[in-house]
């Protein structure tokens, strides 16, 4: 995705009228600009969103945002290599992502049984590593004998799969059985609390509040409460941001690089036609293993550097399928196949569908002044309009849900392809349009 | 999971992965058998009584018959639209709500407020003993309440596939895959937007409910119902594809489309009548869950999802017979494997056994006969 591949098919041809067009023809231009052009205007409608409650509020609105975006960013670009570059419908990412989150967590909780679910008590990388390869093991359980299924079951049966590893870990018998056979636990519904961030140890002493290392205290001195106002746990947190675009950088670099090379190749002439490549000689099934394998262990990597710096994680909610289906729409809007889409689908998704409404619906709130019906039937029965719309603002979340599935039925009907779907790589190594002349068939 | 049919020893033979099966079925009947004997053969057997199996198969086989009737819609929406369905699960919740809606209001309107009746004790503050549902004091009500559940289900399938499904007659089967995951989540969160969130018990309980008790297996009224309604709905719907027009043009179109079309089947009509009959049955179906369970929740439907897949691949998909066998087996599989296993794991444990069948026969138990 070079900046010469761009598309100009909505870019006006004739020099454009305003500063702005001609920031959005740049930034069109550029993949880099593309995504700082996207979250610069998620910034700007959350600061106005925000504005009147201070600077701590709009930069911690602005946090979650990122956060967010991220988070869904680097698990888009790893459903992008199944989906968009492969074709195969994964849709078990959040079984897959709970196997390397819950792994990171034994492998590096304390033994003593005292602080919860015991666990090795071995270094956060090497948590980290198996919990990634263990995503990927269980990617090649699944795929072995998986992958000779068609589109549709292949999709139930990961499905199938996510669901029973997230009803081992919620189970209080499985984690029965484990202490007494390896001596760790998984905490069963209660769930497990996670190793700390080292970013946070960056910043304060053992992670203690109130105890700043020299960092710590130069930035909290000059942003923080001692200068700005801002608080301390917002400012670690854009300290891990950056870790997180960091490596949103490195999945995007990775995977441009893996599309590209030989084995990338054959990836997409799968894709394309899965008959032609066996034709040809290519050990599909092989290849499609592969793939799976590298695809989970991302996975599992976007799990732990998500759910594994955020305190405690759970086996419900927080890996039940609708997390899967999070993933896909993030894909779908950036247009499966284009890593730069899936970035920006990631963001997307995070700031407009996910994050945005609720915040939009309490500010709303705030602006109605009358006493929110208790549920749906009273508000109807009053028969007050703005008694509805009190109910339908402080009732955001499952309106939030009903715009997102509207969204995905909007976009499946109107633009399959995505915001960048147009851009979705071909098989070949060459550009087949540009052939001019050439013998045709003998 | 004994339940596959027996292939020759020569096949077995070919066939190492469904060896294994075999192998592990017949250890547990084995195992299952000594149990009921009270015998201890090394690592098998062990204590169970007669009663607890004959309890474990009886709720089986009420769960089976409810999840084979939804079964039945998922079937005929996959063999003739040709996509597998993720807002059945949806449609399932929708009767229920519907249904129940209708059924406390014939119930209960003259005692207890409308607004708490319609919303199904989302508004209000009245007890599920006030309303009074059960078969055994309002019969009336709770077959109205069925009925409503399957023409209220049937309109709101056939108003979701004007508004999303027919435009994308022409895509393939992963787009439609995927819309119907949107509509899944449209549906799944109106309902909770309309009838709240929380988990709420419907059914009133009364003395004399356990109307037989044969082996020590107690056989409720409502259990009763259940079995009874849903065989004949599976029996109205066998006489409708198998005796009028219409339902020899959904088997012709669920067997060979382009044929179908050639002979001039009208196929949106056809289209039509599967979404009437399937949505119908999904409805009535989480309506007898709802019978079942006592208790409703907007999203349970979904829950009970990848159950009614599990029941649709195993009995082959596009086989309505197929469907309710494989309803059968996921029922007794999810409470018979209690016997060996933490019923934490009983989903998991017909999620399993999903698996093992697409694996090792995806065409599905009883081969494939796709009769619709």
């Amino acid at each position: 995705m070079s900046d010469a591949t761009a598309p100009d098919d909505t870019i006006p041809e004739s020099s454009p009228d305003s500063a702005l067009a001609a920031v959005l023809a740049a930034a069109k231009r550029s993949d880099f600009g593309l995504v700082v052009l996207t979250l610069g205007l998620i910034y700007i409608g959350a600061t106005l969103l925000t504005f009147t409650d201070g600077l701590n509020s709009v930069v911690g609105l602005l946090r979650t945002l990122t956060f967010l975006g991220l988070v869904y960013a680097l698990s888009a670009l790893a459903l992008n290599l199944h989906w968009g570059y492969t074709g195969l419908f994964n849709i078990g990412v959040a079984g897959f992502m709970a196997v390397a989150v819950y792994t990171m967590g034994i492998v590096v909780r304390s033994p003593d049984p005292a602080f919860g679910p015991p666990g090795f008590g071995l270094p956060l990388p090497v948590g980290i590593v198996a919990g990634m390869a263990m995503a990927s093991l269980f990617g090649l359980v699944a795929a072995l004998p998986a992958l000779r299924l068609r589109a549709d079951y292949f999709a139930i049966v990961t499905l199938g799969i996510s669901e029973i590893i997230r009803l081992a870990l919620q189970s209080s018998t499985f984690d029965t059985a484990l202490r007494e056979t390896l001596g760790v636990g998984t905490g069963g519904g209660r769930g497990m609390g996670m190793p700390q961030n080292p970013v946070r140890g960056l910043f304060l002493v053992d992670g203690r509040a109130g105890d700043p290392t020299a960092l710590g205290a130069a930035v909290f001195g000059t942003l923080g409460e001692g200068g700005l106002g801002i608080s301390n746990n917002i400012l670690i947190g854009w300290g891990y941001i950056i870790v997180l675009a960091v490596f949103v950088v490195a999945f995007y670099v990775l995977l441009e690089r893996l599309g590209r090379s030989p084995f990338g190749r054959m990836l997409k002439a799968i894709r394309e036609d899965e008959l032609v490549a066996d034709s040809l000689g290519k050990n599909v099934d092989l290849i499609k293993i592969k793939v799976f394998m590298i695809g989970c262990a991302l996975m599992g990597l976007a799990g732990i550097l998500w759910f594994g710096s955020q305190g405690n994680v759970s086996p419900s909610p927080q890996f039940e399928p609708i997390l899967t289906f999070y993933i896909f729409v993030a894909v779908i809007i950036g247009g499966s196949g284009s890593n730069t889409g899936s970035v920006l689908g990631g963001i997307v998704f995070a700031a407009v569908l996910f994050e945005g409404p609720r915040r939009v619906g309490a500010v709303l709130r705030d602006t109605i002044d009358a006493p929110t019906p208790p549920t749906f039937g009273d508000a109807v029965a009053a028969a007050d309009p703005v008694g509805l719309l009190a109910y339908a603002t402080d009732n955001i979340a499952p309106l939030q849900f009903v715009l997102l599935g509207m969204v995905l039925i909007f976009i499946m009907h109107r633009r399959p392809q995505g915001l960048l779907g147009d851009r979705i790589e071909t098989a070949a190594a060459v550009d087949l349009t540009r052939r001019e002349g050439g013998e045709r068939d003998e | 999971m004994g339940s596959i049919d027996l292939p020759s020893l020569a096949a077995l033979r070919e066939r190492p992965g469904l060896a294994v099966v075999v192998a592990i079925g017949l250890l547990l009947c084995v195992d299952l058998l000594a149990k009921l004997a009270g015998l201890r053969l090394g690592p098998l057997g062990g204590s169970l009584s007669v009663a607890r199996l004959g309890s474990n198969l009886w709720n089986g086989l009420v769960i089976g018959l409810v999840i084979g009737l939804a079964g039945i819609g998922l079937s005929m929406t996959y063999s003739i639209l040709n996509f597998a369905n993720f807002s059945h699960g949806d449609l399932v919740s929708t009767g229920a709500f519907t249904g129940w809606g209708v059924a406390f209001l014939i119930a209960a309107a003259g005692s207890q407020p409308l607004g708490a009746l319609v919303t199904v004790r989302d508004a209000g503050d009245v007890t599920p003993g006030a309303i009074g549902a059960h078969v055994l004091s309002t019969p009336g009500a709770i077959i109205a309440g069925l009925l409503a559940a399957f023409v209220i289900t049937a309109l709101v399938s056939l108003a979701v596939d004007r508004a999303f499904y027919k435009p994308m007659r022409d895509r393939g089967s992963i787009a439609l895959l995927i819309t119907s995951v949107g509509v899944a989540l449209v549906v799944r969160y109106l309902i909770q937007f309309v009838y709240g969130a929380d988990r709420r018990g419907i059914t009133a309980s009364i003395d004399g409910d356990t109307i037989a008790a044969p082996l020590g297996v107690s056989v409720t009224a409502h259990q009763l119902t259940i079995a009874v309604a849903a065989i004949a709905l599976m029996v109205a719907m066998h006489y409708t594809l198998q005796r009028t027009k219409l339902g020899t043009a959904m088997r012709a179109m669920a067997d060979n489309k382009d044929l179908a079309l050639i002979t001039g089947i009208p196929a949106e009509r056809v289209v039509a009548a599967t979404w009437i009959l399937g949505g119908g049955l999904a409805g009535a179906s989480g309506y007898l869950y709802v019978l079942l369970r006592g208790t409703i929740q907007f999203d349970f439907g979904w829950s009970l999802l990848l159950l009614i897949f599990a029941a649709v691949i195993l009995g082959g998909i596009g086989s309505i017979y197929g469907a309710i066998a494989g309803g059968l087996v996921i029922g007794l599989v999810f409470t018979t494997s209690t016997v060996w296993i933490s019923s934490d794991f009983n989903s998991a444990a017909a999620f399993a056994v999903m698996i093992l069948v697409l694996l090792l026969r995806p065409e599905g138990l009883f081969g494939g006969v796709s009769t619709a």
